[in-house]
């Protein structure tokens, strides 16, 4: 395979690429966080004048993160990972499947950690009890016997060399979500008022209609605030209706807490207060009780009953049109109208010649919902769990080995006990565990430090 | 005694510890040795309990949080990790003169925190964007790999230093420092340790977008310089192990990259503006 590699080859398998690539994207993503993204065409020439502008739009600064040439950046990197995986894996799994009993004796003497025994008896007699000593200090080892001698081999974590590419793989596979997301997903925005329903949301950016299949209804939405003024809580109330499966429920949410049917997930992201009131009446003589839901300055009547009832004022208390107080406007056919102001969400007893009420006005509220569907999003969180894996074992584990070779001396009645190791990462860390191991066999009488 | 009493003390002692270790360093004071050891363990203790005590006083308050929500109690919780992290390498390379280039960034962190006007520090209620677990979890996991970029960068000057005082004569105050190699490598593994967790950081963040806004990532800002962050990181490591880059080389990145962070977490905050606006408070 070597030879036949092209240079283009060697030129995405390289590590420099690698670099450049993750440098130039960490400089050129730096645009897109001094330069605001998404604005309409007239907010760059107002704030960078025309021709500056005009370069923009040509490079797409204003959405340069889904921009041909940052795409083409990550296709890039992307190769770049591909290439250099393949190129490099197949050495690096002959690393881990490799057959270390194989070894050649010459090796073995020149490996980093080392230390010769000797001790008196047969070469397979010597290596039984070596190899249980061996498992006694957490090296379970493999043998093989040949008239030259015995060698017992052991290895820790030969998996652990795997980590880098699990790293590696994890971050196609975020790519591969991300793609998922964008192509069979969307992002969109709904507001529902209290006590009507959707069936359509539409998509954040073009605003077009994107039919749910089912409908949602919002049964209520409500502010809570801190005594500081400063809100506390974001609810709303919905009930899904989807009558192909003949489902009906429904759900309370807060933001971080969303509604999810059928892969599309409701957000609760903003509420627009609305010109209209829920009114509630109860007639305190017979206890009858009556809802309404009025807009504002019109006169409604409740029928059969001879009252009449309006909201004439209010006062709102942002710029949005939350409403603070109401002025309302009631009466049961009975002397004068009442008229007065009134809290909202608050209850007030009116009092006639003809009997007491009791009058209560809630502003009525739209909730708006971000609407997400994202059928990317476990690939991504798979990517990011591989990939925390893959760091922790391409970080802190080692592919650790250790051989131990026992051979005839020429010329003695003795053999010659050859302890030796290596370790991919963390050196320092096996020559301790390696030390251990010398001292354990070193302990048993059969074996003499040379 | 509250929480802020504490916190204040906390300023001081890691005032005190950094100005201890400067001395063991400086003056080669290694009497001072063991004070110093334990002024740092005692100043973590009261910044231990100063965090636990704000979390029982915003409950008291009627709002219960956990303190990781705003750029004061980050910061306090910044010094914090940074403590601790040095304490463990203290621990386990037996060396104290890593303290002098250590200890002032947890300084830093609690006196940018207790005397700087930009942001309040008071106990605050949490907007509803910010009640969820997956932000707690966001905050310690970016800020424990912070702590190690923190300490990264003050050995990264540390190994300057000794570089280039070895090239013009072995003064004995420099003979003090660890050797070049040593230190290189106490580089290498904090910047493995807090690569580790800045990933786990963004992880962690985009999952809580996700389920705040139903979009794990927008690119905005805030999200845009952890990624630039990441990339120097990632690059810097892999020009160690795929290029054999070392020494100076490291070093300098280590500070390069701690710029990054610095400014991914006060810059953007400050200077840029986005989602995570909540710091400017
Ligand atoms: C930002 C994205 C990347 C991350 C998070 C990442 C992560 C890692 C990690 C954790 C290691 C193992 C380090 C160790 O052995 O201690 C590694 C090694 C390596 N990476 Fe990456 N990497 C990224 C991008 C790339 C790219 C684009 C290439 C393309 C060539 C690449 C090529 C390599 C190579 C050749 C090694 C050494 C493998 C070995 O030791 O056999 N990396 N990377």
């Amino acid at each position: 395979m070597k030879n036949t590699e092209s240079t283009a080859w060697r030129f995405f398998a390289s590590v420099k690429l690698a670099l450049f690539t993750l440098l130039i994207l960490a400089t050129t993503s730096i645009i897109g966080t001094l330069i605001p993204q998404g604005k309409p065409p007239e907010f760059y020439i107002e704030a960078f004048g025309p021709r500056t502008a005009m370069i923009f739009q040509m490079l797409d600064v204003p959405n340069m993160y889904s921009s041909w040439w940052f795409i083409a950046l990550l296709l890039l990197f992307s190769n770049n990972l591909i290439v250099c995986t393949i190129d490099r894996l197949p050495n690096v799994w002959q690393m881990v499947v490799l057959n270390n009993l194989d070894t050649d004796p010459e090796r073995l003497e020149k490996m980093p950690h080392r230390q010769v025994l000797h001790a008196r008896g047969d070469t397979a007699a010597l290596a039984e009890i070596a190899g249980g000593l061996m498992a006694k200090n957490g090296w379970k080892p493999q043998s093989e016997n040949n008239p030259a001698g015995s060698l017992l081999f052991s290895q820790k974590n030969a998996w652990s060399r795997l980590g880098v590419y699990a790293v590696h793989l994890s971050i196609l596979i975020i790519f591969v979500g991300a793609i998922i997301g964008l192509a069979l997903g969307f992002k969109a925005f709904v507001m529902i008022p209290e006590g009507e329903a959707t069936d359509t949301v539409y998509e954040s950016g073009s605003s077009k209609p994107i039919p749910l299949g089912f409908t949602v209804h919002c049964d209520e939405f409500n502010v809570s605030y801190y005594d500081n003024g400063s809100p506390k809580e974001y609810l709303s109330v919905l009930t899904v209706k989807d009558p192909p499966s003949n489902k009906t429920f429904t759900r309370t949410i807060v933001v971080n807490d969303p509604l999810n049917f059928k892969g599309i997930t409701f957000y609760q992201s903003s509420y627009e207060p609305m010109r209209g009131f829920h009114i509630s009446i109860t007639n305190k003589a017979d206890n009858t009780r009556q809802n309404f839901r009025i807009p504002f300055g019109e006169k409604i009547p409740w029928p059969g009953t001879g009252i009449e009832f309006g909201v004439i004022n209010q006062q709102t208390r942002s710029r949005m049109g939350d409403v603070a107080k109401i002025k309302v406007w009631f009466s049961d056919g009975q002397g004068e109208p009442s008229i007065f102001w009134l809290d909202n969400n608050a209850t007030e007893t009116i009092t006639s010649p003809a009997g007491s009420y009791e009058f209560k006005a809630r502003q009525v509220y739209a909730t708006g919902l971000q609407v997400a569907k994202d059928p990317g999003v476990w690939t991504v969180y798979a990517g990011c769990t591989l990939m925390l894996i893959g760091l922790y074992v391409a970080f802190f584990l080692s592919h650790r080995r250790v051989w131990v070779y026992i051979s005839k001396e020429e010329n003695t009645d003795r053999c010659r006990i050859l302890i030796c190791g290596t370790s991919n990462k963390n050196k320092i860390a096996f020559e301790k565990e390696f030390a251990a191991l010398v001292e354990c066999l070193t302990h048993d009488s059969t074996f003499q430090n040379a | 005694m509250n929480s802020s009493q504490l916190l204040g003390i906390t300023t001081f002692a890691y005032l005190l510890s950094a100005i201890l270790y400067i001395a063991i360093f400086v003056f080669r004071a290694n009497r001072l040795g063991l004070f110093a050891t334990l002024t740092t363990v005692g100043a973590f203790l009261v910044n231990t309990v100063g965090i636990g005590l704000r979390w029982q006083e915003s409950y008291q308050a009627g709002i219960g949080y956990a303190p990781l929500s705003n750029m004061y109690e980050s910061l306090v919780f910044f010094a914090w990790a940074i403590a601790i992290f040095y304490l463990g390498l203290e621990w386990k390379y037996k060396n104290r003169i890593l303290g002098a280039f250590s200890m002032p960034f947890a300084y830093l962190s609690m006196a940018y925190a207790s005397f700087s006007s930009q942001f309040g520090k008071e106990i605050k209620p949490l907007v509803p964007a910010l009640q969820s677990n997956w932000l707690i979890a966001h905050v310690i996991t970016c800020f424990v790999g912070y702590a190690a970029f923190a300490v990264a960068c003050g050995l990264g000057f540390m190994y300057l230093l000794k570089d280039r005082k070895t090239k013009q004569a072995s003064g004995s105050l420099i003979a003090s420092l660890p050797e070049l190699k040593v230190i290189d490598d106490i580089i290498h593994k904090t910047l493995v340790f807090g690569f580790l967790w800045l990933t786990a950081g963004i992880i962690t963040g985009a999952v809580w977008a996700n389920s705040a806004w139903g979009t794990y990532w927008s690119w905005d800002p805030k999200e845009t310089w952890s990624l630039i962050t990441w990339f120097v990181y990632a690059a810097t490591l892999h020009a160690r192990f795929t290029r054999g880059w070392g020494g100076r080389r490291i070093a300098w990145l280590s500070i390069i990259g701690f710029f990054s962070v610095i400014f991914t977490y006060y810059g953007v905050n400050f200077l840029l503006s986005g989602l995570h606006s909540y710091g400017g408070g």
